[in-house]
């Protein structure tokens, strides 16, 4: 019964609109790939990248500066050349991306379970609760989500003492561009349980006495996945450039974990200097990685709304 | 462009004719990654704003574009009694405003410095008290003989007393809320060759010629303006795009873009700081270590081992580029006791540390928090990376803490308790003397006294302390000399700190423009030439 | 109305309160001010002494009650570090923010809803295509990469266009001005592109999403069914229509707008409030990242009162329904 369902489920997948579109779609398909190979490579970073760049008794600081393998000067052990620590430019770039991906996932997630809970409570309570939560909702979406990081950043900053604050930066970070995100994913979860909670199938299973809880996890949480999802995508790409900004204004994660902003941020120090390596590759990365999840929410977006099509 | 610069050729020939001779106005603008936080020279004891203020306000004395004391607003001086010195004051000297100068206004001033909400107070307070003899006259005495006192008087800026007390300025600018309108701290009035026309706090900053200064100078700019840039990037960026005519700090990576740039060019010389390495050797326990119930900074192994562990060339060459000089003193050569023989570093031997390490019992090494300003020194930051990264080859694990200088400083200095096992700091001498750090870093800490303040992780030997007071009162410049020596000597081979190296004068200039870079990293516009 | 406006004042009050009880607790833990405002020479009792003047050692809720007190009459206190009042600080810089601000809307504006109609209306285009692929660049390129790369180029590289500051201003008495000079204008372009690009490819992405959705609308078939012609219903229908949502999100993201100036000017060393408020968190010097806080949050409740009043005079429906 179970492996039937499941079959059938694939089937489902396979037979959908979305999933012809996708096939049908080489951007989509290409930028799918991209993502995939960013995020297996730098969760896999530990056994791919050539070094760690963390251990500090492997770097040695004589190795600094070195260009990109493939110029004058070039050392073929360092594909990208090394920065001005003498680490291994990929290998940063690996680890880099692992902790921007790392925050924005986690703050996705965050966003999303806090977004669609609020959401589903405001939409079928409604009422009192409903225009609070609103209201709240309304007041955080006019500052923009930046000032918002900054601002709890700025306040853990003064809560923890430094050394503690180095070490939970990343979950601080986490925190504050999570919270700042769930705006948008409370309203359209409230939109559409406002729809459901009308249709027929939902009073009927009111009246024959299921629990709200099951209601809402049964019959509209479902309905709502598809919208979610695309906001979903197209806020992790903003969460790793608020990521990156706020690293690259000096607030994010410590130099000693460098994310990709962080990383940025240092290069930048070198780009009048001629080594544009140190700041150019993690740019790159950091541009590939959020236009390819940008790409793949813009079609998932148009693959949703059937109206576009 | 052509026809226009036809067109002002031609404005300026009509206004050349229409107007008596005309002094070809010379702009000059310049960039520092800092801010003039207020334009009263007894608000903060700062650097950059004291170095500043120093061509709108005079001491007593000046120094010269080599550092040495010259006379200022007094001609000439002499001492009367070991404590007493008698200073002639130069005769029609003019403020700004046309008053003249006199004793009056040097009495005036200290009082304002030593007074309430100054910042200058501890330079102030190696004065007694101020005489007035007659109107050029002072007698100035000193609480204990002063062997350096116009080291202090050169940073002791002198203010119109009719001026400060007609604007309700006669207490000094302070952070306190009461006196936020305190008129000297957006309006100025000195004797300097340099008068504010603007001053626009963090924005821009305007000055023009004085023309009844006193002095002569080689300079020939009319107008001057500052801009504050904080990023290293946009400074050097302004600088290349022809905007402006000098920029500082810049980063020593920028140093081959400057050169092969057209137009500009890098401007280097040794800065009289030194950066070192300091060990928390006061603690029975470190506050920030693996090891428990003792010190291991105590055993003079350790501070050997991590002597020899550090490759003081490498930071050279590849964090400073070139361009910081090892030292194996804590201080430079332009400081007055600087002794040659002993300036080479501890050698850089890895084996070696390892074998003391393991000697001291520490054979695995262990490991210990490193503090680090991210924003105060040259590249201080990349520094303590890779002072981090040598220590790991010898089996030391320090785990870096870098914070910017405000919070960096609130930890580690007094204020902070001293909380910090091991450090990273910079320290120039005001008063360009080898005392200075003896009383400041070398001597045992002891806040009854205000001695040792500096010394952050408490080096501590009575025979340094005995040598401190000695220099500080010995007149005689070859004896105070050996004694500095000795000091040093003793230092060396405690390991009680860890020297580093002089960092650089790093500037960036536009080509055709003259100037001269003191070692202080101040910027003397009398000497400012734009060809 | 009157209810409906009070109700709304009331919740902007709170607004208030809750940003300058945030603004106020989370700057008193930041950092010592004393530290920044003295030199290293100074010695404990002076800065204890400090200390005690400042009210720093007063209670919280004392410190807050004169922080939020004075607040309401414009009064900041005294930046720690540049001693002067904040309120005047603000007053200088102010206009630096709002021009750039104002110019970058413009551009945004100007630039972003003719391509977004042109991209709806030509949605399989070549350039259409193009044109959105720019667009995800313009949002996947953070704003500090895009304003180091301008100044790169057209600074360092082909010495063009000025890399920082705002050239020379003309002082109006209440205003200062970069508009009356030609440096001043040269000085704006950089800058305002890079804080404009990401709101042009929003409002052009709006634009076009908006006009897909209003082509697709009864009324706009129904006009090309009586045989209009494509640019009279493109335009004076379509467009129309889509321009209501265009101008609400606008005028909301003038605010973010002066918010995200903070990024261009810190790279632009433009003398604006945002660059006040990095220095000012560099310095910890509270009075004045504060002020800067409360201030933001009140261009946001404005905004957002306008907005809500527009929209409450707009559409009848918000009037039966603003009671649940």
């Amino acid at each position: 019964m179970e492996k039937a369902v499941e079959t059938t489920r694939l089937e489902r997948f396979l037979d959908s609109d979305i999933w012809h579109s996708f096939k049908s779609n080489p951007v989509a398909i290409v930028s799918l790939i991209v993502t995939l190979i960013m995020v297996l490579s730098s969760a896999f970073a530990p056994l791919l990248a050539p070094q760690d760049p963390f251990d500090l008794a492997n770097i040695d600081i004589m190795d600094s500066s070195l260009p990109p393998s493939w110029m004058a000067e070039g050392d073929p052990r360092f594909l990208f050349g090394t920065d001005d620590q003498g680490r291994d430019i990929l290998s940063t770039i690996m680890y880099g991306a692992q902790i921007s991906l790392i925050v924005g996932f986690a703050s996705v997630v965050f966003s999303m379970v806090v977004g669609i809970s609020l959401g589903l409570i405001s939409g079928y309570a409604g009422g009192r609760v409903d225009a609070f939560i609103m209201r709240v909702a309304d007041i955080q979406l006019s500052f923009p989500a930046i000032l918002i990081a900054l601002l709890i950043d700025g306040v853990a900053r003064g809560i923890f003492e430094a050394h503690l604050h180095e070490q939970i930066s990343i979950y601080v970070l986490i925190f504050a561009i999570g919270i700042s995100g769930w705006v948008q994913y409370a309203r359209t979860v409230r939109g559409s349980t406002l729809v459901e909670k009308n249709k027929e199938y939902v009073q009927a299973a009111r009246v024959i006495g299921i629990r709200p809880i099951t209601i809402l996890h049964r019959h509209i949480l479902p309905n709502v996945m598809g919208p979610v999802m695309v906001i979903a995508t197209i806020h992790l790409a903003i969460a790793v450039i608020t990521e990156a900004t706020l690293s690259f204004l000096g607030v994010g994660v410590p130099p000693t974990t460098p994310s990709l902003g962080t990383l940025i941020r240092i290069g930048n120090e070198y780009l009048f200097s001629g080594e544009w390596w140190i700041t150019i590759f993690p740019g790159a990365a950091l541009l590939i990685l959020v236009l390819a999840v940008n790409l793949l929410g813009d079609w998932l977006r148009d693959a949703m709304n059937p109206k576009l099509r | 462009m052509k026809l226009r610069h036809g067109i002002l050729a031609a404005t300026a020939a009509a206004a050349i004719a229409l107007s008596a001779p005309v002094v070809k106005a010379e702009t000059f603008k310049f960039a520092f990654q800092g801010n003039l936080s207020s334009l009263d020279p007894h608000s903060l004891n700062e650097t950059f704003l004291l170095g500043s203020l120093n061509n709108v306000y005079e001491g007593l004395v000046l120094y010269d574009d080599n550092l040495k004391v010259v006379p200022g607003l007094a001609e000439s001086w002499e001492t009367i009694e070991p404590t007493k010195w008698k200073f002639n004051l130069r005769k029609g000297v003019k403020f700004h405003n046309g008053n003249d100068f006199t004793a009056a206004d040097v009495k005036f001033t200290w009082e304002r410095a030593i007074g309430e909400g100054s910042d200058q107070i501890a330079r102030a307070s190696k004065i007694k008290n101020v005489e007035i003899v007659d109107d050029h006259t002072v007698i100035i005495e000193t609480p204990a003989p002063n062997p350096i006192l116009t080291s202090d008087l050169v940073n002791i800026l002198i203010m119109d007393k009719e001026w400060s007390e007609a604007n309700n300025t006669a207490n000094a600018t302070s952070a306190s809320a009461d006196n936020s309108g305190n008129f000297a701290n957006l309006n100025s009035n000195g004797t300097g060759p340099f008068k504010v026309d603007e001053h626009k706090a963090d924005v821009k900053t305007t000055f023009s010629k004085f023309d009844g200064y006193w002095g002569s100078m080689k300079s020939n700019v009319t107008k001057i303006e500052f801009t504050p840039i904080k990023e290293a990037a946009t400074r050097v960026a302004a600088l290349i795009s022809g905007e402006l005519d000098l920029v500082y700090p810049v980063p020593v990576q920028d140093w081959k873009r400057l050169e092969e740039a057209k137009g500009v060019k890098p401007l280097a010389g040794p800065e009289a700081r030194t950066i070192f390495l300091g060990m928390d050797q006061g603690r029975d326990e470190l506050l920030y270590s693996n090891i428990k119930g003792k010190n291991p900074f105590k055993d003079i192994r350790v501070r050997q081992a991590f002597a020899h562990a550090l490759n003081l060339d490498a930071i050279k060459k590849k964090v400073m580029r070139g361009a910081a000089t090892p030292s194996g003193l804590m201080i430079a050569p332009q400081i007055n006791g600087h002794i040659p023989e002993l300036n080479t570093p501890y050698e850089y031997d890895p084996a070696k540390s390892k074998e003391l390490l393991a000697a001291a019992g520490y054979p695995d090494g262990f490991e210990v928090t490193m503090d680090c300003p991210n924003n105060r020194y040259v590249n201080d930051e990349k520094i303590c990376q890779a002072v981090v990264s040598m220590l790991a080859k010898v089996g030391v694990k320090v785990d870096l803490l870098a914070q910017p200088k405000s919070k960096y400083f609130g930890k580690v200095l007094a204020t902070g308790g001293y909380d910090t096992s091991f450090y990273l700091l910079g320290w120039t001498p005001g008063t360009m003397d080898a005392e200075n750090v003896f009383s400041s870093l070398l001597t045992c800490q002891n806040k009854e006294e205000k001695k040792g303040l500096f010394n952050l992780g408490n080096y501590c030997n009575p025979k340094i302390d005995e040598l401190t007071a000695k220099i500080g009162s010995e007149t005689d410049q070859a004896k105070r000399n050996a004694l500095i020596k000795e000091g040093f000597t003793i230092l060396k081979e405690e390991v009680g700190y860890l020297p580093l190296h002089q960092q650089p004068l790093s500037w960036g200039v536009r080509e055709g423009v003259e100037l001269n870079q003191r070692a202080d990293n101040a910027l003397d516009f009398r000497y400012v030439v734009i060809n | 109305m009157v209810s409906f406006l009070f109700k709304r004042l009331i919740q902007s009050f709170i607004v208030m309160f809750t940003v300058a009880l945030i603004a106020f607790s989370m700057f008193r833990f930041v950092g010592d001010p004393i530290n920044n405002m003295v030199g290293q020479d100074t010695t404990q009792e002076q800065r204890e002494e400090l200390r005690e003047q400042l009210g720093l050692n007063d209670p919280f809720v004392v410190q807050f009650l004169r922080f939020a007190g004075n607040a309401v009459v414009g009064d900041f206190g005294i930046s720690y570090k540049f001693k002067v009042p904040v309120s005047e600080m603000i007053a200088e810089r102010m206009p630096a923010t709002l021009e750039l601000a104002f110019v970058s809307a413009v551009l945004a504006l100007v630039v972003g809803i003719p391509l977004g109609v042109y991209t709806a209306l030509r949605r399989n285009g070549v350039i259409s295509k193009m044109v959105m692929t720019m667009s995800l660049f313009g949002v996947s390129l953070p704003t500090f990469l895009i304003g180091i790369l301008l100044i790169l180029f057209f600074g360092v590289v082909l010495r063009w266009l000025p890399t920082f500051g705002r050239g020379d201003v003309v002082d109006l008495g209440f205003w200062t001005t970069g508009f009356l000079t030609k440096s001043g204008i040269l000085s704006l372009i950089l800058p305002s592109i890079t804080l404009a690009l990401f709101q042009m490819t929003l409002i052009m992405r709006l634009v076009r999403a908006e006009m897909l959705e209003v082509l697709r609308t009864d009324f706009v078939k129904f006009a090309k069914a009586r045989g209009l012609p494509d640019r009279s219903v493109h335009f004076k229908h379509a467009l129309k229509n889509t321009l209501v949502p265009v101008i609400t999100i606008t005028g909301l993201q003038l605010g973010s707008l002066i918010a995200f100036a903070i990024i261009t000017e810190s790279v632009f060393q433009w003398p604006g409030m945002g660059l006040m408020f990095i220095q000012a968190i560099a310095d910890v010097d509270i009075p004045i990242m504060a002020a800067y806080l409360v201030l933001i949050a009140f261009f946001f409740v404005v905004i957002n009162m306008i907005v809500d009043i527009l929209y409450y005079a707009v559409d009848p429906r918000l009037r039966t329904s603003d009671g649940s």
